[in-house]
């Protein structure tokens, strides 16, 4: 299995850079991936959606859709695209740690 | 005498009404379908209205031709349901009780969720995803003199996820007999990063759009149409122009849904995968379009699910735990012109993968890659979809549950007698 370095730690990727070990996640390997896709530095905003996602992804067992991170008023699609851009559903499920979404099946 | 009522009589609710009238005594379970009219579309055959290959008339029966005797059958709007007190409300005011509840409402386009779609509606952008729309549709290709048309995905889920890539290789194939194709520029506009998201079909389709000269724009997510200078325009800033746009709108679950406070952003039933049932209510099912299920919404799925559902039905009646046995199998044929389909077979664990369906070597059908054969396939299906399949009569040959028998994985042997 294809592994990411984080400093001292590493965790256990998919072939496109998804984590396939929810619980190697923490804080530090978040910042890497994000590093990784093109995101300096995760802001206050950038682990509100995270914490979200990881959240909503504990309760119904599904990475949460776009729609339903604007619906749930933790933040517009527009700034959505602004935090994470070049497709965030993807992105941002990366860096929480998440599988790949399920977006069309 | 206790109820079953089945909200929605397409495809998924009229094969549960037939697989429960079989099963359950008439004398002690009575079954009531409702829908809001009597028109049963055969949905796979939108594809071919706007290019002339059938008419509306060609593809829609009375759904009370399908519903067996013994069965209930009302055309009515329904208000919403009200799971606390296990009945459905109608839109007068009166309600109907049941012992259990079947969602079968199914998916539908909403294009005023992008901001400026409707401006441009049936004048510059057109669906074929109703009939109306593809019959419409049908009238400006006829006279569409040349330009841009963008093939374009709004938002996923939608129903039938290869129906804008079948369009695209129809369309590009349509337009070449017709000597018009190169008056046209095809560009397929999609929210994934590719032509599917799954990795081998992915290639698969994308080489073929390639092929047919058909330019992919990936990852875009549109935030608003400006219809006045027919541009899409993404969250991303990037602009899409187009002189005609064939949109696959945002689709959802019917609102009644909402109304009734049981679905999810999309409103969509939230049911377990594998046992169909509610999530959230012990005597609600869904079946088809209408759930949260993480497999393609297609009228395969549908098929797919009844059986096990219909065993969970009469399980639930018994007091006797459910069977998990739905794993997610779809099955679906894109048409993609040159009198050619492909054919996908897969489910929740497994992506589509080359092969043959559905007896190794000896298939007929190859996975994954054109064939006439698989053409042939589609479109014989309209036939099995009006007399068996709709009928709760199995399909020789094809199970509920996906067979790994004929795929091949790479890695894996090949099967005896064929050569990697």
């Amino acid at each position: 299995m294809p592994q990411k370095l984080f400093g001292t730690a590493t965790v256990d990727v998919d072939a496109e850079g998804f984590m396939t070990d929810f619980g190697q996640w923490t804080r530090e390997a978040a910042a890497a991936i994000a590093k990784d896709e093109g995101i300096a530095e995760l802001t206050p905003a950038h682990w509100k959606v995270i914490e979200f996602m990881q959240k909503d992804f504990k309760e119904n067992g599904q990475v949460p859709s776009i729609r339903k991170l604007n619906k749930s008023g933790v933040i517009s699609t527009k700034e959505l695209y602004a935090l994470f851009p070049g497709g965030p559903a993807k992105k941002a499920a990366k860096i929480a740690g998440m599988k790949k979404p399920e977006g069309c099946v | 005498m206790k109820r079953i009522v089945i909200l929605g009589a397409g495809t998924g609710g009229t094969i549960m009404a037939n697989l429960l009238r079989r099963r359950l005594r008439r004398a002690d379970w009575a079954i009531t379908i409702i829908d809001r009219d009597n028109e049963h579309y055969y949905q796979p055959g939108f594809l071919f209205i706007p290019f002339g290959f059938y008419t509306k008339k060609d593809i829609v029966k009375p759904r009370s031709k399908f519903l067996p005797r013994g069965v209930e059958f009302m055309v009515a709007e329904i208000d919403r349901i009200n799971p606390a007190a296990n009945e459905v409300v109608f839109q007068d005011g009166s309600s109907l009780s049941y012992d259990f509840l079947i969602v079968a409402t199914g998916t539908d386009i909403v294009p005023a969720e992008t901001p400026g779609m409707l401006d441009g509606w049936r004048d510059t952008i057109f669906d074929f995803y109703t009939p109306d729309g593809a019959a419409a549709l049908a009238e400006k290709l006829k006279n569409f003199p040349g330009g841009t048309i963008v093939i374009h995905v709004n938002e996923t889920p939608i129903k039938c996820p290869v129906a804008p890539l079948e369009f695209a290789f129809f369309c590009d194939w349509c337009l070449a007999r017709h000597h018009r194709r190169d008056k046209i520029e095809l560009v397929h506009v999609t929210p994934l990063p590719g032509a599917f998201t799954k990795p081998v079909a992915s290639k698969a389709l994308a080489s073929l759009l390639e092929e047919k000269h058909v330019r992919m724009v990936t990852d875009f997510n549109a935030e608003r149409v400006d219809a006045a200078s027919r541009k899409l325009i993404g969250y991303d800033g990037r602009e899409i122009p187009y002189d005609l746009l064939v949109t696959v709108p945002t689709n959802m679950g019917s609102e009644m849904i909402e109304r009734s406070g049981m679905g999810n952003e999309f409103r969509y039933l939230p049911t377990d995968p594998n046992t169909l049932r509610s999530k959230k209510y012990e005597n609600v099912f869904g079946i088809g379009d209408a759930t949260d299920v993480p497999t393609s919404k297609a009228g395969s799925v549908a098929h797919f699910q009844s059986e096990i559902l219909a065993e969970n039905i009469l399980r639930a009646i018994a007091g006797k735990p459910l069977e998990p046995a739905f794993d997610g199998h779809s099955n679906c044929f894109i048409e993609a012109g040159l009198g050619k389909a492909i054919l996908l077979d897969f489910n929740y664990e497994v992506e589509p993968l080359p092969g043959r369906f559905p007896f190794p070597v000896v298939g007929p059908m190859p996975l994954l890659k054109p064939s006439r054969i698989n053409h042939w396939g589609k479109l014989a299906f309209r036939w099995i979809y009006w007399h068996l399949l709709l009928r709760g009569h199995p399909i020789p040959f094809v199970p509920s549950r996906m067979k790994m028998a004929g795929k091949k994985r790479s890695g894996d042997d090949p099967a005896p007698g064929e050569t990697k």
